[in-house]
């Protein structure tokens, strides 16, 4: 049908939203470039689902602006809505019907024409891997197929731009790579994604860009190499020993100017880069992307 | 905007306030969902009327041979049409939305899609309406397997319904709307809705009770919806029903309305 947008997928600047005294989302900035997978990655409370929430019109910004496919929110979000998918974090599927009577529901919601509805219907049950269990009960569908399902609902009226809440959150390694490989599908067919993830693997790789939240905030964005590289260095150096001694090489980095971080059992050194000879003695690693997000976020992975 | 070219399979048509395709989808769902549980409640709202109308009917029946010159069968069989409307509509209405907002998340994922809340409760209202209206004829169909006459104006009792039925829907969306927990919705159905279903005029005329009371049965839309129904089945309607009607209309319109407002606060942050 060919209706043409023009610009980015989704650009959000200067976003707040308070809820009383608290001020989730503090002045994001936020881009998805058309045909790119961007990772929102943070910490709980970082702002991450306020910001989905707002995407979709569910939650209504207090300042700054957001446009979502060349429609500015909340304004024209209904139509934002009719050209996205949306997988929520929390699954939401009835229940009560089966596999196909769930796409069924969605085919309407999402106004599927009538005529192409079948099709749509078969086309998701393939991408979602759900042929065979198309009349099965979503109540007997393991997690694995009802994040499955949930995520082929999304695509049922193949939009160009796919919202993911934590898409992977609470599911076993397994079955975590099942949806990779689902997510990256979409990717490479040229669906723009936004991804919001606190799992720093996923980010690492199935995000183009990243953009790092933390407090309601972006404090870091880029490709994931580019912001290792930016932030952590090339090699991160593992200070392993007792606690004091942990303490100490911890003081002696900082006199020195070289960020560290706890990752439990010992510290990593990193931004050694320039450091010659005043990199210390330790397990040499590669930096990678979660040093960057407790480096910025001060959070700790757990 | 045509400027860069990014297509886009969705319909060109942008969305519309109330837009049949969003009303539409949001049936749909219901009437999918229906199909999994229509046995149970179909089986209560024939079996429920059936034991009011052969509890009252021969209870009282056995007293009283006429009520305002009906025999009592044929009284009591047309109010709880009202009684039935009623229950098949405000009690599904509370505790649905109540269920479909909270624990089962189904609305955030409806207004996720291109559905706004106003559709989403006109969208269940109409459903419910359209339930109550069809389970709202089975006492009629059981006080007539007693003796009640068939008429003409019986035809007129499912639209009746229907009409009564979304504005308790929407009353019932309402209480959800405002109520933060389930276990509160027992102050509304003691305090509001069980005297509302006795003051309606539906087991004995509204006539002998204390004057406070039947003002508030004048308020209550319930006797409005037995006085339309009785008057419909016994061929009886008058300019009094215009009134009846205006104000089950009125009702609606009111507690639609309301019933949005109170959904958006609660749905949108």
């Amino acid at each position: 049908m060919g209706v043409t947008i023009a610009g980015p997928a989704i650009r959000l600047r200067g976003v707040v939203k308070r809820y009383g005294p608290i001020t989730a989302v503090a002045g994001l900035d936020l881009d998805v470039p058309d045909g790119s997978c961007v990772g929102l990655l943070g910490p709980n409370g970082a702002g991450k689902s306020t910001t989905m929430r707002m995407l979709t019109a569910q939650a209504i910004a207090d300042e700054g602006e957001i446009v979502v496919r060349g429609y500015p929110l909340p304004q024209r979000s209904k139509r934002a809505r009719a050209e996205m998918g949306v997988v929520p974090q929390l699954d939401n599927l009835d229940t009560t019907l089966t596999v196909e009577q769930n796409l069924v529901v969605f085919a309407h919601l999402y106004r599927v024409p009538a005529g192409s509805r079948r099709a749509a219907i078969e086309r998701v049950l393939e991408i979602a891997n759900l042929r065979d269990r198309r009349d099965a009960k979503v109540d007997e569908l393991s997690g694995g197929m009802r994040r499955r399902l949930l995520i082929g609902r999304a695509l049922i009226h193949e939009p160009r731009l796919v919202l993911l809440d934590e898409p992977t959150v609470g599911l076993d390694p397994q079955v975590r790579q099942e949806l990779w490989a689902l997510i990256d599908r979409l990717r490479s067919e040229g669906v723009s994604l936004l991804m919001s993830t606190h799992y720093i693997e996923e980010a690492e790789r199935l995000c183009d860009s990243v953009t790092i939240v933390s407090h309601g905030r972006a404090v870091a964005v880029g490709p994931p190499q580019e912001l290792v590289a930016r932030h952590a260095g090339r090699e991160a150096v593992e200070i392993y020993g007792s606690p004091a001694r942990l303490a100490e090489a911890e003081a002696e980095m900082a006199a020195q100017g070289f960020p560290t971080r706890r990752t439990g059992t010992s510290i990593a050194v990193l931004a050694l880069d320039d450091a010659d000879g005043r990199a210390p003695a330790g397990e040499r690693r590669p930096a990678n992307l979660e040093d960057v997000f407790v480096l910025l976020t001060g959070e700790e992975i757990s | 905007m045509a400027t860069e070219a990014l297509t886009t399979t969705a319909p060109a048509r942008a969305p519309r306030r109330l837009d049949r395709a969003a009303i539409g989808g949001v049936l749909v769902r219901e009437i999918i969902n229906f199909s999994s549980y229509w046995r149970s409640t179909t089986f209560s709202s024939t079996v429920e009327p059936t034991i009011y109308l052969l509890a009252f009917g021969f209870g009282f029946g056995s007293l009283l041979s006429t009520v305002n010159g009906y025999r009592y069968v044929e009284y009591v069989g047309t109010g709880t049409v009202a009684t039935a409307v009623l229950f098949s509509s405000v009690f599904p209405a509370m505790f649905g939305t109540f269920v479909k907002y909270k624990f089962q998340r189904t609305y955030d994922a409806i207004l996720a899609a291109p559905v706004d809340t106003e559709e989403l409760v006109t969208g269940e209202a109409l459903w419910l309406a359209m339930r109550a209206a069809v389970y709202g004829c089975a006492p009629m169909l059981v006080a007539m397997v007693f003796g009640l006459k068939a008429s003409w104006g019986m035809l007129l009792v499912p639209p009746i319904n229907f009409i009564a039925g979304f504005g308790w829907a929407c009353a019932g969306i309402s209480i959800a709307g405002r109520l933060k927990g389930i276990e509160n919705f027992n102050y509304v159905t003691s305090a509001v809705i069980t005297p509302l279903f006795l003051l309606a005029g539906t087991f004995f005329p509204i006539a002998g009770l204390p004057r406070w009371m039947q003002v508030i049965a004048e308020i209550n839309p319930l006797f409005h919806c037995v006085q339309l129904v009785r008057h419909a089945v016994f061929d009886l309607l008058g300019p009094v029903d215009l009134w009846n009607l205006g104000y089950l209309l009125a009702f609606g319109v009111l507690m639609w309305r309301l019933g949005i407002v109170f959904m958006q606060r609660k749905l949108i942050d």
